[in-house]
């Protein structure tokens, strides 16, 4: 005897532990097992991409920290290449490097909390979190150091960075470089064979290479999915082209895959971070700028590989001094596309780690 | 491989957005002054002070020191109240280590990030949840007045007082851990001063 | 490095393919015509030699007679990009077709493209607003939105 069944609708509302932020999904159930989903946001939209219109070139940096505000230097270091392609502004040796330390340090710091709220999410609750946090305020402590700043820090400007490194810094990040390889091991002791985080994240929410590429998805969820792609390698920026790391992709695309594709690039991201250390020359961090830059008419886009994905800045300008139309191309956002295929067929629990592991942050989705 | 475009959603209610629609563009429409902020404790004639009993001060001194935090972060300053639960800046030695989801068991609600109309009814809806005595801490320049949007009028709030009375302000973009620690003290010494109950009605019974 | 792609040339294919259908074409970038949007998205997407794929992103920009639709579109196999634009001249109700049958990663940006220019997408499944609620009156990206 069959039982009816009816699907119904069920509301994860604005304000849930597990949803990485204001986010909202209404799902639609058949007893557990969730047959379609509709993501609901513009719970944080505040309207950067106005704002941005009315702000000079200069001014728009401190906008762009809180995009993505656990990777603040990355957002900052996306949009100063932008306004860098517009106005032909040629930067500093020195500053390339400098750049190029603090990008990978931040990827490092923003893909600790990734893996930790991911781990929150398959149910350590907070334990790995705060282990990962005790690494992250040692990586804040050197950012506060160059730029006074815990979270949001506009250190970079169209040029360069805004100042140089103070004596303390490099001592403190050979320190670092020294401790942090024993942490990861650590967790790879604790984390990747654990049973119970196999049983619940292998072979779940697959995602396969050519329904990615047709979503638009890219950075770590793309890789897991068995695309080798990396801007980083395929259209190096700043001075990536002369640091030796490899690219590492995953077979499968299930949720165990892209939580050891983050933890792959946390190893790569330290290796990058040694070398840029010894090869540091001396000289200028700045370019010699007017303090109101007036591009020339015409439009850009400049890319970077944001811990999240590809985070690119769309600029048009009309030769005044702040810019006629601003984009952001937010990686969070277009990841979100896949979410549907990956969840159909999966229990509830299974949609909060499948949504976990995307990795979203809503201040990027929302702008 | 043929890749399947994408279908219709199953559920996709137009309705349903056009109710929470409307109730959102009424909660603008009622919201336009400030709420004053509950610092009545200011009127109190200086008699009525010096009859702070014991029970009152143990009373207090309960509240003070088990304060439990109902989840509202939006945005960035969220960041900075979860390092402030870390292991670096304990908040949980001054007994808050609980950050729950319920509201129904929280007593204290630190709004940390920007709010914006489209989540100022659910705010609200947590704030009502909340039992008695129930404090706010607004934490960050988006939760004082809006902070570095105010400008985007069209979206967002300026400041958390719009929608709900608040009891402390801590300031900073976003504000260190330890200022957040201040703050909390701060609520702590306006709760030490409570008066909770009126010795004169008992007297005169 | 990913070569961007002259817009020249690949307006001369669309044009020998679809006639009548390039507006405008210079070396970074070429314009379509709105109705022959789909075509040409289409034929971009599936000849050899050019294989885009990969939508990076589709945005809009207000220039006070006309909305302008911008894709920036790429290929990971030969590592090449175009960007390809289309226009819209009517400020009241405008209307494009839109490209999710394609790339469904211009779902949730169409979406917002709407939300906040007010241009709509034939055929898309869920054409509604994204980050703002239903009955905010008004468009705010436009540059006549205070």
């Amino acid at each position: 005897m069959a039982v009816r069944t009816e699907p119904f609708v069920l509301n994860m509302g604005p304000v849930h532990p597990s949803t990485h932020g204001v986010f909202r999904m209404r799902a639609t159930l058949d007893g557990e097992v969730v047959i379609d989903i509709e993501p609901v946001f513009g719970y944080l939209h505040r309207g950067i991409e106005k704002l941005a219109e009315q702000r000079t070139y200069t001014g728009i940096t401190p906008l762009t920290d809180r995009l993505d505000y656990i990777s603040s230097m990355s957002n900052n270091l996306a949009y100063c290449l932008a306004v860098e392609k517009l106005a032909g502004i040629k930067v500093p040796e020195r500053a390339e490097y400098i750049r190029v330390i603090m990008a990978e340090l931040q990827r490092i710091a923003a893909l600790l909390i990734a893996v930790g709220a991911f781990l929150n999410d398959c149910g350590a609750y907070f334990t790995p979190f705060l282990y990962m946090f005790r690494e992250r305020e040692r990586i804040v402590d050197l950012f506060e150091m160059v730029s006074g700043q815990r979270l949001t820090y506009n250190y970079m400007r169209a040029g360069g960075v805004s100042q140089d490194l103070p004596e303390e810094f490099m001592p403190a990040l050979r320190k670092f470089m020294d401790m942090m390889p024993r942490f990861m091991d650590e967790y790879d002791r604790l984390l990747m064979q654990n049973e119970i985080l196999i049983a619940r994240a292998k072979g779940v929410g697959i995602l396969t290479g050519e329904q990615a590429i047709n979503c638009s998805v890219s950075g770590p969820v793309l890789r897991a999915s068995g695309v080798n792609w990396d801007i980083r390698k395929a259209d190096p920026y700043s001075i990536y082209d002369q640091f030796d790391f490899d690219i590492p992709t995953q077979a499968t695309g299930d949720c165990y895959d892209r939580y050891r594709q983050r933890v792959e690039e946390m190893r790569q991201s330290l290796r990058i971070i040694r070398q840029a250390m010894e090869q540091l020359p001396s000289g200028p961090v700045r370019a010699e700028l007017p303090q109101l830059i007036r591009p020339p008419t015409g439009e850009a886009y400049a890319r970077i590989e944001a811990p999240k994905g590809e985070l690119g800045f769309y600029l048009v300008s009309d030769n005044s001094i702040a810019p006629y139309r601003c984009h952001i191309r937010p990686p969070s956002l277009i990841n979100l596309t896949a979410l549907r295929d990956m969840v159909r067929g999966w229990k509830v629990a299974d949609l909060i780690i499948i949504f976990g592991s995307i990795d979203i942050t809503v201040g990027e989705i929302d702008r | 491989m043929e890749i399947k475009p994408a279908g219709k959603y199953i559920y996709s209610d137009i309705e349903l957005d056009r109710e929470e629609g409307q109730v959102i563009e009424d909660l603008k429409a009622n919201s336009q002054e400030p709420i004053p902020d509950p610092d009545r404790w200011l009127d109190e004639k200086l008699e009525q002070n010096i009859l702070l009993t014991t029970v009152d001060a143990l009373i207090n001194w309960g509240r003070r020191s088990s304060l439990w935090t109902a989840i509202c972060f939006p945005a960035c300053c969220a960041f900075e109240m979860i390092a402030a639960n870390g292991p670096r800046f304990d908040l949980a030695r001054f007994g808050m280590e609980i950050l729950r989801a319920s509201p129904r068991q929280a007593d204290l609600m630190i709004t940390a990030g920007t709010l914006t109309w489209k989540m100022a009814p659910n705010v609200r809806r947590i704030y009502n949840q909340m039992a008695e005595p129930k404090w706010v801490i607004a934490m960050g320049a988006c939760a004082i007045s809006g902070g570095i949007f105010a400008s985007a009028e069209y979206a967002v709030v300026p400041g958390y007082n719009r929608i709900i009375p608040v009891d402390v302000y801590v300031p900073g973009c976003p504000p260190r851990p330890e200022a957040l620690i201040y703050g909390i003290q701060m609520l702590q010494q306006k709760i030490a001063r409570r008066k909770n109950i009126d010795v004169r009605k008992l007297l005169e019974r | 490095m990913t070569i961007p792609l002259s817009g020249k040339d690949v307006a001369s294919k669309i044009e020998e393919k679809f006639p009548g259908s390039v507006v405008e074409s210079s070396q970074d970038n070429l314009v379509v015509k709105g109705n022959f949007l789909l075509d040409a998205a289409r034929f971009l997407r599936d000849t050899e030699g050019l294989d885009l794929d990969f939508l990076n992103f589709v945005t809009a920009v207000d220039y006070y007679d006309h909305f302008e639709v911008v894709y920036w579109l790429s290929s990971l196999e030969h590592n090449h990009s175009l960007t390809i634009k289309a226009r819209c001249y009517d400020r009241e109700n405008p209307v494009l077709p839109s490209v999710v049958g394609l790339w469904q990663g211009a779902d949730l940006q169409e979406r917002e493209i709407f939300d906040l220019f007010g241009i709509k997408f034939e055929d898309h499944p869920n054409m509604k607003r994204i980050f703002l609620w239903e009955g905010f009156a008004g468009h705010p990206l436009r540059k006549d939105f205070i």
